[in-house]
């Protein structure tokens, strides 16, 4: 390279950096600067009046798990929060399942229907990907809450006697959250389905492949990279959800994202919810290199 | 051809679901749409049709005061964040790649990634500092917050954008000695507005519809629309909310109508 040549690349990488300054500086200061800060708190003293001493402590993070029994004065495993992880977990687990069973059918629907009428099947699915979560959460609490649609229909037809109690369960807050996730599943999946090539099925029947082992063996090991895609998606608000099961859930069957929330806004204990966000932000950012590293793969064999 | 690849490509049962999909995916928003028009009391029994509860929507006074709490962040923050996009979009887009260009994607991308309530928890925690050094309690906190969130959102149509754009023209441009700044006022501008409109409008959805940063950063007495709705689910359910529900519906539905019709165009 010539130093004309050389000089022309530094300043157009220096170029690079000077026009995306501001941006980096405004998420710096009101997005991931502060993550650091929730790091520090978390190995903090609790304030009985619901705040934080400024002192070395690994109380928020054993509080986690344990609880700590003043009257035996020794550490006991903290079941309650225990509960509210083996909950936010399964919940979670079970939205990414449900939301793959009725997405990717959904998927495979738009993407085989003639090309004008694609745009606007998948207009159809990005109008609730859009639409505010909350007045989504809204819509659906209308249909299943105790006095909801779904019951007075049920009553009327005589189906059942008295409304069926669905409004703060678990079941409420998984039926919630498939319907406010189903998008990003539908989304990425279509997406990857769109570029299959339809010849293979072609291939697999003329080998007397049957429909099943047709799907099994060509088309889920294709389209795997728009799956994981899909299901990271699903998960990770899944597993950081607040206004769902917030709303569905109640105060009964709360998650993770419930629980800090009640270490802060009711001003209960900062370092344990400090330490609970951090837990949280680890697991999602574990289950996002996860992606990271399968989608790596599936591009250098050559998929896709 | 086109008829038998359409035949093979069916698998039984799926074009079911995905109708059923479909159905479940509207009925509980149209219902609500529907209901917001209800006369009756009940948001189960139909009692005529009313514009009753928007017009108590519209009497009530912390509704427009949460409205135009909304409108100010959501016109702010979608401003702010829109003109820092297109920067970043300008930087590391149609140049060779530089060293720290991964890390500024993943800069910018971060409030993707990070789950809501965390970068809220982190907010709350230091807005509060910042509260109690300088006594200051306005929005500016919520605007600085929203903007933050909103980058990636403008940042995509933008530089998806920037990428389809053919360089020839600028190249022309400055063959017709037109000065750096002359191109990019004359040539790149006005073909990158349409990326620059889509991307301030995504990020004015966005910015109108959080709910978990809002209520984390909001001071006493800042409720904006979507935070208010939910502090109204603690007491008793009104149709009111659908009312302001089906509002920012219609809103909603209508900037992103506008956001398909200018992605979609491509001069």
């Amino acid at each position: 390279m010539s130093p004309a040549e050389e000089n022309a690349v530094r300043s157009s990488a220096r170029n690079g950096w000077l026009l995306s300054a501001p941006a980096l500086i405004v998420l710096a200061l009101a997005a991931s600067g502060p993550l650091l800060i929730v790091v520090w708190y978390s190995f903090l003293t609790a304030n009985d009046t619901g705040g934080i001493i400024r002192e070395f402590s690994l109380e928020g993070w054993k509080g986690i798990f344990l609880t700590y029994d003043i009257f035996e004065e020794k550490y006991a495993l903290a079941d309650a929060h225990l509960t509210i992880f083996w909950r936010s977990v399964w919940l979670s687990l079970t939205t990414t399942l449900l939301a793959f069973a009725i997405g990717f059918p959904t998927a495979w629907f738009i993407a085989t229907r003639p090309a004008q009428q694609r745009a606007m099947w998948l207009f159809l699915i990005t109008i609730p990907f859009w639409t505010n979560l909350l007045i989504r959460t809204f819509a659906i609490n209308e249909v299943i809450r105790n006095e909801g649609i779904l019951n007075t229909v049920l009553l009327m037809l005589g189906v059942i006697d008295a409304p069926l109690q669905i409004n703060y369960t678990e079941g409420a807050v998984l039926i919630g959250m498939t319907y406010v996730y189903l998008p990003l599943m539908v989304l990425p999946l279509y997406a990857t389905i769109e570029r299959f090539d339809m010849r293979l099925l072609e291939a697999a029947y003329d080998l007397y492949a049957s429909r099943w082992t047709t799907l099994r063996r060509v088309i889920l090991p294709i389209v795997k990279p728009g799956i994981i895609a899909g299901s990271i998606l699903v998960f990770v608000p899944s597993l950081g959800a607040y206004v769902t099961p917030r709303i569905l859930g109640g105060g009964k069957k709360m998650m993770i994202g419930n629980f800090i929330e009640l270490q802060f806004l009711q001003g209960k204990n900062w370092p344990l919810g400090a330490a609970l966000s951090v837990l949280l932000l680890l697991i999602v950012m574990a289950a996002l290199l996860v992606y990271v590293r399968v989608a790596n793969r599936d591009r250098s064999q050559g998929h896709g | 051809m086109a008829e038998r690849g359409f035949e093979i490509s069916r698998l039984p049962g799926f074009a079911t679901v995905a109708v059923a999909a479909f159905v479940i995916l509207y009925l509980p928003i149209v219902t609500l749409v529907v209901f917001s028009f209800n006369d009756s009391n009940s948001v189960a029994t139909w009692g005529g049709l009313s514009l009753h509860w928007y017009a108590d929507a519209w009497d009530n006074a912390d509704v427009k005061a949460a409205t135009m709490r909304s409108l100010i962040i959501g016109v702010s923050a979608a401003f702010l964040s829109t003109i820092l996009a297109t920067l970043a979009a300008l930087g590391t887009t149609r140049r060779r790649e530089f060293r720290g260009q991964t890390f500024i994607y993943v800069m910018i991308n971060q409030p993707l990634m990070v789950p809501e309530i965390v970068t809220a928890v982190a907010l709350l925690i230091f807005f509060g500092i910042i509260k109690v050094a300088t006594g200051y309690q306005g929005l500016g906190y919520l605007i600085a917050a929203h903007t933050a969130f909103c980058i990636p959102f403008a940042y995509l149509p933008i530089r998806a954008r920037l990428e389809s754009m053919d360089l020839a023209l600028e190249t022309a441009a400055a063959d017709l000695y037109a000065s750096p700044w002359q191109t990019f006022r004359r040539v790149t501008l006005p073909l990158l507005a349409p990326g620059i409109m889509a991307g301030a409008m995504l990020a004015f959805v966005i910015s109108l519809d959080d709910v978990v940063i809002t209520e984390f950063v909001k001071s006493g007495g800042q409720d904006t629309l979507p935070t208010y709705m939910l502090g109204q689910l603690r007491r008793a359910f009104t149709p009111e909310v659908n009312a302001i529900s089906t509002m920012l519906l219609g809103v909603t539905v209508v900037l992103l109508t506008a956001f398909f019709l200018l992605t979609r165009n491509k001069d």
